[in-house]
């Protein structure tokens, strides 16, 4: 982005610019849609097993006759295809695609690419199948059974090997942001998800050891992987929807190694009041405080580069979405570093809040800006609209009212829970009584975003197999006016 | 920054400082001292590490904690959870730590002590409604089946007049929660101080 400046006065130069980035989308379309298209698969079963699960904690009598289908794998099995089958292969199809287009290196070997969609789905299938037929290794974020890792490790692999053959060919200078946290994240989750499948699955160590290895595991999926995934799809998106370059390099630079060498040591939050000696913890909870810095960086180098162009929220699809997950990055960290707190986490932990603070990490932060980098990206890969600006808007709004009523009512809920937990005259039954009602509220909040993944869904297919609109323009909310789009 | 080498030393090294202290000395420390017991501490009966695999599969852990905290810092032993915290030296004879992370239901650390009765876990285990009314547990009924011609010792009887019988997993199941008694005997490193 940084010769941006250069070729806006050459007209040679923007139109060189321009066949280059049809090469690389060209390069890219079949296998990023591959990776996409399965990711939004595993979003919809997610989905459905998530409502499953919800309306099972206030009706335990929902689909109760089947062990299949008992609240014990529905939930797992809603996390894991959520996190490696959605998630994980969201972010390999926009980061990979992020890479080339700013190492301006075409994707090379795409059947590579193809097979590992592949070998992904396959380990989804065998994870997810594991789980529900009774194979759960009932171990936090790795629950798949054995089977699963060997192919989903062989695929990621293979994402790793064509970012490193991207960075490789990038064109000699200065490399950007984006570039590195993708080239970090696509070395960091191989080796967070090999050692745990080492430490826990392969050749367990000694039970006490495995919890901290399983939260160091966990949290650093979401720090280490997603995290560094949605945070360069911002640092892309941002300006490149509204022509304007980022802040401050200097801030971008505090902001990666301070979350790299901060976030790794965060996973220890989750054991506080457990059965650890004190510096463990107490290691993480300091880390957990210290994300402040990463995350405040972030937030004002985005914020200062968003002022004066907020107006372009009213028309793009993109940004609007990126917004929403880059705001939601900043309070979902806040609300992580105070909870991490143990005064705070003491009421906290073992409620549903904990389950609230994730759905906003990994909902409103992440999958928020995986829907607005897919939103970008399509029409440049298959060179069409979006089929209807009123699908986009259905989604939009029910996924991000969704979320927040989500957060809302299971934060209030597990506060009063955690609350009545401390209070030892309160009868147990007592406390699941006064959480039925936030329970039943989360289901209503799960309706919501299911109605979006289908409106979601519905455009995607609509994009891939439907009739071909011809349009010279894009699909965006409202026509961009001088008001709104100053740039 | 432009040198992709420079960078890559830097991921290493950011993470593989977090992996030198929160992976690999609990991995040593706990590896090492479970090597130094002798091995018939581990020596688990088959059938409660069956128990545990059933308590796995079903995804108990999603609900149900396994550690008891201390009275300064939770009320779990004003619950009658446990009558001292629980440690880490608590969990070497296990395979799985399955500590837990959720209370949507109450703490198993000391369900054997709690309640030893297998007749009042078969019973809700088949419907929490019988014993437990209001309760959000799942009921488990297919780890039951209708009492054979010749019906086992561990048969019973539901309020409607059905007789039925636990099959294996319940009965593995039922093993393994009144196996779990972790507060059990005095630990100079579970020890605090009497609330003032």
């Amino acid at each position: 982005m940084t010769d941006s400046t250069d070729s806006s006065i050459d007209p040679a130069a923007i139109e060189r610019s321009r066949r280059e980035r049809i090469v690389i989308d060209a390069s890219a379309r079949g296998p990023i849609i591959h990776w996409l298209a399965s990711a939004i698969f595993w979003l919809l079963l997610g989905t459905l097993l998530a409502l499953g699960a919800s309306v099972k904690l206030h009706d335990p009598e929902f689909l109760a006759n089947n062990p299949w289908l008992t609240f014990g794998r529905v939930r797992p099995a809603h996390l894991n295809t959520m996190v490696y089958g959605w998630a994980s292969g969201a972010c390999v199809g926009v980061g990979l695609w992020i890479m080339s287009r700013l190492c301006r290196a075409p994707l090379r070997h795409g059947w590579s690419l193809h097979i590992a969609a592949v070998f992904w789905n396959i380990g989804n299938a065998v994870g997810t199948w594991g789980i529900l037929s009774g194979g759960s290794l009932s171990m936090e974020w790795l629950e798949y059974p054995a089977g699963a890792a060997p192919w989903l490790l062989a695929a990621f692999a293979v994402a790793t090997w064509q970012g490193v053959d991207m960075i490789r060919r990038r064109p000699p200078g200065h490399i950007y942001v984006s570039q590195w946290y993708l080239f970090a994240s696509l070395f960091w989750f191989p080796m967070l998800y090999a050692t745990a499948q080492v430490l826990l699955v392969w050749k367990p160590v000694a039970a006490p050891a495995q919890p901290p290895i399983n939260w160091w595991y966990a949290h650093n999926v979401l720090g280490l992987w997603f995290t560094p995934v949605c945070l360069a799809a911002a640092y892309y998106l941002i300006p490149k929807v509204i022509g304007k370059p980022i802040h401050s390099y200097f801030l971008s630079m505090i902001g990666f190694w301070s979350l790299a060498f901060f976030y790794a040591w965060n996973g220890m939050h989750h054991l506080i009041g457990g059965p650890y000696p004190a510096w463990l913890i107490s290691v993480s909870v300091a880390a957990s405080v210290m994300m402040l810095v990463p995350v405040i960086t972030v937030a004002v180098n985005h914020h200062f580069t968003m002022i004066g162009n907020f107006g372009a929220l009213r028309w793009s699809p993109t940004l609007r979405f990126v917004v929403f997950a880059a705001m939601s990055y900043t309070v979902v960290s806040v609300q992580g570093s105070l909870t991490a707190v143990r005064a705070v986490n003491r009421i906290t932990h073992f409620t549903h809040y904990t389950v609230a603070h994730a759905h906003l990490g990994m909902y409103a932060f992440v999958t928020m800006m995986l829907f607005g980098a897919i939103y970008y990206m399509m029409p440049r890969l298959l060179d069409r609209e979006w089929p209807s600006a009123a699908l986009i808007r259905v989604h939009f709004w029910c996924s991000a009212v969704g979320v927040l009523f989500y957060w809302g009512a299971l934060s209030y809920g597990g506060l009063e829970q955690g609350l009545n937990l401390q209070n030892p005259d309160m009868p147990f039954m007592d406390i699941i009584a006064r959480t039925l009602p936030y329970l039943r509220m989360r289901t209503w909040a799960g309706v919501l975003m299911t109605v979006g993944h289908l409106a979601f869904a519905t455009s995607f297919l609509l994009m891939l197999f439907g009739k071909v609109r011809v349009v010279s323009t894009p699909t965006l909310f409202i026509r961009p006016t001088a008001k709104t789009n100053p740039a | 920054m432009n040198k992709a080498s420079i960078l890559f030393i830097g991921f290493l090294i950011t993470l593989a400082t977090s992996w030198i202290g929160l992976v690999l000395l609990p991995a040593s420390h706990y590896n090492t001292q479970a090597a130094q017991l002798p091995t018939a501490f581990f020596t688990n009966q088959e059938i409660i590490a069956r128990g545990q695999q059933v308590y796995q599969a079903n995804g108990c852990i999603y609900c149900h904690s396994q550690q008891v905290g201390t009275r300064h810092f939770r009320s779990d032993q004003e619950r009658g959870w446990g009558n001292r915290r629980t440690v880490s030296t608590d969990y070497l004879r296990d395979t799985v730590a399955l500590l837990g992370t959720m209370r949507t239901g109450p703490d198993l650390a000391n369900i054997g002590i709690r309640n030893p009765s297998p007749q009042w876990h078969y019973l809700h285990l088949y419907d929490p409604q019988l014993t437990s009314p209001g309760s959000i547990m799942p009921p488990l009924r297919f780890l039951f089946e209708p009492a054979k011609e010749n019906p086992s010792a561990d048969a019973f009887t539901l309020p409607d007049g059905r007789r039925i019988e636990p099959t294996d997993d319940a009965r593995a199941l039922v093993a393994y929660l009144l196996s779990l008694k972790r507060s059990q005997g005095e630990l100079p490193e579970a020890f605090e101080p009497p609330p003032k």
